[in-house]
């Protein structure tokens, strides 16, 4: 274990053993944040750990270590990472942190942060397992600390949405355990090994089962219509972090795991079967939007709004070319940094009108000036402005879709990309009512502007943003040396 | 030419400097700040035209293009790649020039207009990014740049009109130029989508270079729903121009885009922003010229369309800036008309010329006309018409440029408008003797519109103005900026354009041809004429002419009811038949259907769990019976 | 000297009356008798078969002094459990006992 990723859980672990013998507040909320920042700096080494590597090796994964776990059965402990799950990992990373920031004044915060913890435990350790037990395991891990942050912390009616969301996912997860049972036993080798098996090759015929069930698995994490409708619930109930977390980091899980797994380990498959998962995503990308419009609350509007754009990560991903998986890990890169946004900035707005419905609201520009203006820039990255991060990624994910030389799905590209005007009409649409205008309610004029961990919060991932946004190059490059394994099994076909 | 770069830095670290820091300023030193970084610009924008047009960029007669500046900002596959760059040539070059002084004229008027103003330091940074993104524009060396920065300059246009925020009007007004212009930049995208498809490239030189041949070859034979393929990208294209630049049916946007301030609309509103369409077109046109020239021929149709219909409502507006809104889709079109009706080549390419000229002459005195109109809103706070009149006793200068940007729109000698003008004409009636009526027909009814308007503020009833305030002549840093564009406006025609800018970049001489002149201005001698009728002394005459045409007066009122056409197919059918539906459907449908799945299973679980009635004696009893039977079984099939 | 068949008998007949009280009384303290029945029932077979099959071993003796201690700890706690249950709810019947439901 004396390995860099490991620390990656190891770290959270002890931060979860310092907080048991956290008194108050105080420590709590140092703990988290040197533990959070610990995590940053921990990313940030790797990363450059990673850059010196890669320019060396020419591994697939670099990093890799491997323990036993259950040698009867072939399963081991196996961490590797490649650049797809590095940005996965520094999204985590720095939304962990402003996640910290933007629940500084819980309730019951050591218990709130023992979960918080262990959620990050989980989703962590999915990014940087190699094998699908593993794997399968932490994603459990991830998913029931969500079950009580919602029901516990949550709002409105929360013990249904906290139910709905867990049953739903774990609904996704019994597919998931069905399609890695099934890759176990057919690769004709017992093994959950990564890459181990993305040598080896699965009966077609068992693939036609196979591929389904783990997209479908994942899929329903990643908000696959229509299996998307825990995520309008489970935000709106969840309170801030949480769904800063959900929506930036757990939503990807479903992304990464379809990329890491369905379409990795069963190229023949996806190419095979992907227009059935392309109409799906396709309808998630415009009908979420279509819904996003008519929403009257805050959570919903993004909610439903993720569900277009994490359609949209699916649906780049099914074009199965490299472009357009490039743009489906930048919009998930993308997504992930700018929905945290607009989360911290509901709470915040939450937190002091005690209301989230946007009829009730309006020019709050005038009354927080320094959250009204972040809250445009997180709109502005929605909508895909360019120098913002969402114009790359969508921009990345069109042009690498309509490169392909099938009419059908230069078709449906179409229509995806018809969602950007539906975007800037639920976007404006928001930011007209709740920001400009005159002020609604004379009681909200003696509210206060963001406090400075609110601040933190906010321009952190703004910097994020816009850091993707006017230097996208560095990125795609780390995606693009990452994808070349998969898109030359892809290739040979 | 490596210092052309610091044109685009410059107004980028102006509007960082000022959108951090400019909160912390004096709202004068903000203004300071980036009025003087603005004149950097300009100067630096002359220089480059000096540079351009003199010194180097002409080799062997012909105007070259030069790449001063390029880096690959993003490599999308092995041919594709985003560039950002700058592209310098005669038609970019006369872009600088006209966005830099309309900018700097702005910058500078806009120091006394908006002095008082909350956000006045937001509001330079505004301007500085919009100054950005629109210098961006013209130098872009490749579709995709030119789309990033189109959408830059969406979005400052967009916060620029939202300014006062507080103003549920202005809000709505910047809302619907958003989403009107991003519903025409889908088109944009999709053209730029299909294009490079097909040819690998985004590159403007690639794509026009040698007749468009790459565009011609690569698309040959490929159709779709009976339109070629080249027809349907450049199709797509021009309705993002379209939606820019104002094109019937997209010209929605622009009317209520008055509602930001009113330099703000002489700058990006009539001047600069949206003839982005027109000189997107005029960048492309080899493609167009070559490859489609059915879309070019639509492009010239829509334009005489919108020109006249434009111009039929700008006669009954009663919004002094609302009257020179409709004025600008009328010019625009007048542009459009051009491009659509020239050749390629030598003196063939007469139209491209004098699309460009026009565009050229007409922000000066378009600018001029909309800074004279703030001049007097801001004297008598107001915009609509009644509210005005006989001013040109108080506001002399105001008056005079006002009266030269008139005369200069409706074409009269010396004044540039005129020979820009001229040139249309010219190619219009070389090409389609329909195009040149409705041009003609629109040339009238620009004069008269304009007429009606400039009388209607400085003439007509003597109205007393209440005592203590009296309209009274803006300050100085408000009548330079006039005084400054008067003087373009009449010297500006002079210019030996078509020696700068052609079709193939090799300079030919237009020269004016007298009788087309002579009708041209003859036909807005006509409107100036009507307008001294009904007009120059006020009274009912023009209350009774507008009773005689009854229901077609009523109709041109109210913009022949397209913001209602609209609005009932937004609101009504989008927003109620389509969204309304689906945010149901999911409620009641896919969420109900999970729900259900929910309830069964509860349900199944009620019913059976009678049996778990936690009595372990019940379940002894069970067990053991079992056991016996299991037991007999077993004994009895031994 | 007796056969073993007597003993079983009467094992036999102890660990049914056992069952049938398990399973008819409501009274808790008759059905911890019942069980002690039961359990009595299976030491004494324990015993038997290890002092008519296995003369020479004594597994099954020590066996039975474990079932015998076991027995008497078990009851020791269930006694305790129920004065306790008593002292909350007045009462032994196994029917009302029903709190840690739901």
């Amino acid at each position: 274990m004396n390995n860099i990723l490991s620390s990656f859980i190891l770290v959270p672990l002890l931060m979860m053993l310092v907080l048991f013998f956290c008194k108050n507040m105080q420590q709590v909320r140092s703990t988290m944040v040197s533990g959070a920042s610990i995590l940053l700096l921990l990313t940030a080494y790797l990363s450059y750990m990673f850059v010196q590597e890669r320019a060396i090796s020419s591994e697939e994964m670099l990093f890799v270590s491997n323990t036993m776990w259950y040698p009867s059965l072939n399963i081991q402990y196996s961490v590797g990472v490649d650049g797809i799950s590095i940005l996965m990992i520094i999204l985590t990373s720095v939304i962990i942190f402003t996640g910290v920031f933007s629940s500084w004044n819980m309730d019951m915060a050591k218990e709130y942060f023992l979960w918080y913890c262990l959620l990050a435990i989980g989703v962590y350790g999915f990014f940087i397992s190699l094998d699908l037990f593993t794997m399968f395991l932490f994603y459990e891990l991830a998913l029931i600390p969500m079950y009580l942050l919602i029901g516990v912390w949550g709002t409105g009616k929360k013990e249904y949405s906290a139910m709905k969301l867990t049953l739903m996912l774990m609904g996704g997860s019994a597919f998931l355990l069905i399609g890695i049972l099934g890759i176990y036993y057919t690769s004709g080798h017992t093994s959950m090994n990564i890459l181990e098996l993305a040598n080896m090759h699965i009966p077609i015929e068992q693939q036609y089962w196979i591929f389904p069930a783990t997209f479908l698995g994942f899929g329903v994490l990643g908000a696959l219509f229509p299996f998307h409708t825990w995520s309008p619930d489970g935000h709106a109930s969840a309170p801030t972090a949480v769904s800063m977390l959900h929506a930036g980091v757990l939503m990807k899980l479903g992304g990464y795991g379809c990329f890491r797994v369905a379409i990795n380990l069963m190229p023949e498959a996806a190419q095979e079967l992907s227009w059935i998962f392309l109409i799906l995503t396709g309808i998630s990308v415009v009908y979420g939007a279509l819904s996003a419009v008519v929403q009257t609350d805050l959570k919903y509007i993004n909610a439903y709004s993720s569900v277009s754009h994490c359609g949209l990560v699916l649906f780049a991903l099914l074009m199965l070319n490299k472009t357009a998986m490039t743009g489906a890990v930048l919009q998930m890169l993308s997504h992930g940094l700018m929905t945290a946004l607009f989360f911290a900035l509901i709470g915040l707005i939450y937190g002091r009108t005690h209301t989230r419905d946007i009829r009730q609201m309006g020019g709050l520009m005038k009354i927080m000036p320094f959250a009204s203006v972040c809250y445009v820039i997180a709109g502005l990255a929605s909508l895909g402005l360019p120098s913002l991060s969402g114009f790359v990624a969508e921009m990345t994910i069109f042009v690498g879709s309509f490169q392909h030389d099938d009419m059908f799905r230069r078709v449906l590209t179409v229509a995806a990309t018809c969602s950007i005007v539906i975007t800037a009409v639920y976007i404006l649409r928001t930011v007209g009512k709740i920001l400009y205008g005159p002020v609604l309610d004379e009681s909200h004029l003696k509210l206060s502007d963001a406090t400075w961990y609110e601040k933190v919060s906010a321009v952190s991932l703004i910097v994020c943003i816009v850091a993707i946004g006017i230097y996208p190059s560095v990125f795609f490059n780390l995606i693009g040396d990452s994808l070349a394994p998969i898109i030359s099994r892809l290739s040979i076909l | 030419m490596e210092f052309t770069l610091l044109i685009l830095l410059l107004p980028i670290v102006l509007f960082l400097i000022l959108g951090l820091a400019g909160h912390k300023m004096k709202p004068l030193f903000a203004g300071l700040v980036g009025t003087l970084g603005m004149l950097t610009i300009t100067v630096l924008a002359y220089f480059t035209a000096y540079k351009y047009f003199f010194v180097e960029g002409k080799v062997g007669g012909v105007f070259q293009e030069l790449i001063p500046f390029s880096f690959e900002w993003l490599r999308f596959t092995d041919n594709l790649h985003i560039d950002l760059g700058i592209l310098l040539d005669p038609i970019s070059v006369m872009m600088l020039v006209v966005i830099t002084t309309v900018s700097l004229m702005v910058h500078i008027y806009s120091l006394a207009y908006m002095q008082g103003e909350k956000g006045f330091q937001r509001y330079f940074a505004y301007l500085s990014l919009f100054s950005f993104s629109m210098l961006g524009l013209v130098v872009a060396t490749n579709i995709f740049q030119m789309y990033i920065f189109w959408e830059l300059v969406g979005v400052s246009s967009y916060l620029l009109i939202g300014f006062y925020y507080t103003k549920p009007s202005a809000v709505s007004a910047s809302k619907k130029a958003f989403i009107v212009t991003r519903f025409a930049d889908l088109g944009f995208l999709l053209g730029i989508l299909v294009l490079s498809y097909y040819t690998g490239t985004f590159d403007f030189g690639q794509l026009t270079a040698d007749h468009a041949s790459l565009v011609v070859n690569s698309t040959a034979g490929a159709s779709f729903m009976g339109l070629s393929i080249a027809s349907l990208a450049m199709a797509l294209i021009f309705m993002g121009g379209a939606g820019k630049s104002a094109m019937f049916p997209l010209h929605i946007w622009l009317p209520d885009a008055m509602e930001g301030p009113t330099p703000v609309s002489a700058l990006i509103h009539a001047a600069t922003m949206v003839v982005a369409g027109v000189y997107l077109v005029a960048r492309l046109f080899p493609v167009y010229f070559f490859a489609a020239p059915d879309i070019l021929n639509m492009i010239a149709y829509i334009g005489a369309f919108t020109a006249i219909f434009a111009a039929l409502i700008a006669i009954t507006q009663t919004d002094i800036k609302r009257v020179l809104a409709f004025s600008t889709i009328s010019q625009i079109a007048y542009m459009m008309v051009a491009l659509g009706v020239s050749g390629y080549g030598d003196h063939d390419g007469l139209g491209y010329m004098a699309s460009m000229f026009h565009l050229f002459t007409h922000a000066f005195f378009k600018a001029l006309l909309f800074l004279g109109a703030g001049s007097v809103i801001h004297a008598v706070h107001s915009n609509e018409m009644k509210d005005m009149g006989n001013l040109r006793k108080f506001m002399p200068i105001t008056h005079i440029t006002f009266l030269i940007a008139c005369l200069s729109i409706a074409g009269i000698p010396p004044f540039s408008g005129f020979f820009s003008k001229d040139e249309i004409l010219a190619a219009a009636f070389h090409h389609d003797k329909f195009l040149f009526a409705s041009l003609w027909i629109v040339a009238g009814l620009t004069a008269f519109y304009m007429f009606r308007l400039y009388f209607n503020i400085f003439w007509g009833k003597t109205k007393e103005y209440a005592g203590a305030h009296k309209p009274h002549e803006s300050p100085w840093q408000m009548s330079f900026p006039l005084l400054f564009l008067a003087f373009l406006s009449i010297v500006t025609g002079f210019i030996p354009f078509s020696s700068f800018v052609s079709t193939d970049n090799i300079g030919f001489d237009a020269h004016i041809d007298w009788s087309i002149a002579a009708s041209g201005i003859g036909v807005a001698l006509l409107g100036i004429a009507g307008a001294v009728v009904l007009y120059m002394k006020g009274g009912d005459k023009p209350a009774e002419l507008a009773k005689s045409f009854g229901g077609f007066y009523t109709a041109t009122l109210n913009k022949f009811y397209l913001d209602e056409v609209w609005m009932f197919i937004t609101k009504s059918i989008i927003f109620k038949w389509i969204c309304m539906p689906i945010a149901w459907f999911d409620k009641n449908v896919i969420d109900a259907a999970f729900d259900a799945l929910a309830s069964i299973t509860q349900k199944i679980a009620y019913a059976i769990r009678g049996f778990q009635s936690g009595q372990i004696q019940f379940y002894a009893w069970v067990f053991v019976v079992g056991t016996l039977a299991i037991a007999t079984y077993a004994l009895l099939n031994e | 000297m007796i056969p073993m068949e007597h003993y079983l008998v009467v094992s036999t007949l102890m660990f049914f009356i056992g069952v049938y009280g398990f399973i008819t009384r409501r009274n808790i303290l008759a059905i911890l008798i019942s069980l002690e029945l039961m359990l009595n029932a299976v030491e004494i077979n324990f015993a038997v078969f290890n002092r008519y099959l296995f003369p020479g071993s004594m597994e099954g003796m020590f066996f039975t002094l474990f079932g015998i201690a076991i027995t008497a700890a078990e009851t020791a706690i269930s006694i305790a459990i129920i004065i306790n249950v008593y002292r909350n709810i007045q009462c032994i019947n196994v029917r009302s006992m029903n709190k840690l439901k739901n």
